[in-house]
């Protein structure tokens, strides 16, 4: 019988699962909606035709029950990061952060005021900062491409060996 | 034919006389000041006196004089008919300052004395809804006032800043 080797050239390719469903994950991140001041409107523009985000997959959906990645858009106050924590609540796991902006980093130019948030990790953890103010719609493409890599990253499928550690320790 | 605004003055002082003095016209909107327990009155003759006229209020604020020890109310007030324009200030203690709504002669004065009372704390007696209108609900303080002190934390949210923005502030 002859090996299987280079007989079925064009139509096969070997993988692993976990990079097959990393892939998935990678290439479809529908993003939430959601702009709080100046920035939204850098990330309307990386939506937009020029920068384009519809090629890597990424499409923003309206609810957070749908979403997978937050790109948290502008100032956040005290009164809007509750209900930003609310939302953050809402997506299903997995789940990314991208904090898009000054102000959503630390506050920004605004974080001496009474009201605002000194930065979104304050609240929910973040997975990738954008400094910029507003950043360029590439700089949120090249933060969009490091979720990609980090999502690449990941196994899900292998036994986590934390989980034993942690039940050991208690 | 435009009324000036000392005319205007004038009018005011000859119908509440002793109420009102102050008057400055060489400014860019000339102002008077006005005793706060006539408020309510003056406001309702302004409005409906023939050649006056001031229907609109179109800002209503606040200014926190700690040296002075008081807190000066600002009623902007504008005639689309007579296209002209007046500013009325009233002092008030700043140990419990309260004040007449005008709310009865300007419906506009609803929101405005309900931002009044958020960051000043100035009490207005006869308002149908005097509650926060920016701030949250639970909020401690009345942020724009000179000796407000920010809280160490906003409902588990931490207020501190990074320790490279604290230490540029000293």
């Amino acid at each position: 019988m002859q090996p299987l080797i280079n007989s079925l050239p064009e139509s096969v390719f070997t993988t692993k699962v976990d990079d097959l469903l990393n892939w998935g994950r990678a290439s479809s991140q529908w993003y939430m909606l959601f702009g709080l001041a100046c920035c939204a409107i850098e990330l309307m523009q990386t939506g937009g035709p020029r920068a384009d985000l519809d090629r890597f997959g990424c499409v923003p959906r309206a609810t957070p029950r749908q979403s997978d990645l937050m790109i948290v858009a502008g100032t956040l106050t005290y009164k809007m990061a509750k209900r930003t924590k609310l939302l953050y609540d809402q997506m299903p796991d997995p789940k990314y952060v991208i904090s898009m902006g000054s102000c959503a980093n630390c506050g920004g130019l605004f974080q001496l005021a009474y009201s605002v948030c000194k930065g979104v990790d304050k609240i929910i953890p973040v997975d990738v900062y954008v400094p910029g103010c507003p950043p360029r719609p590439e700089a949120l493409t090249e933060g969009l491409l490091r979720i990609q890599e980090k999502m690449m990253r990941e196994r899900w499928l292998v036994k986590q060996p934390k989980v034993a550690a942690e039940s050991a320790g208690a | 034919m435009k009324v000036e605004a000392k005319d205007i003055f004038a009018k005011t002082e000859l119908r509440f006389p002793e109420k009102v003095s102050g008057f400055k016209g060489d400014v860019f909107e000339p102002y008077f000041q006005i005793e706060p327990q006539s408020v309510v009155e003056a406001g309702r003759y302004l409005r409906d006196e023939p050649g006056v006229q001031f229907e609109v209020l179109s800002d209503l604020t606040a200014v926190d004089l700690p040296k002075e020890n008081k807190i000066q109310i600002v009623y902007h007030l504008y005639s689309y008919s007579q296209r002209h324009a007046i500013v009325l200030k009233v002092d008030l203690p700043r140990e419990e300052p309260h004040v007449s709504t005008v709310e009865n002669v300007w419906k506009a004065a609803n929101w405005f004395e309900r931002e009044v009372f958020d960051l000043f704390g100035v009490n207005f007696e006869g308002h149908s809804d005097l509650r926060r209108i920016l701030l949250p609900e639970d909020w401690v303080g009345h942020p724009l006032l000179k000796d407000y002190v920010e809280q160490e934390e906003y409902d588990g949210i931490s207020t501190q800043r990074e320790p490279l923005v604290e230490k540029l502030l000293r």
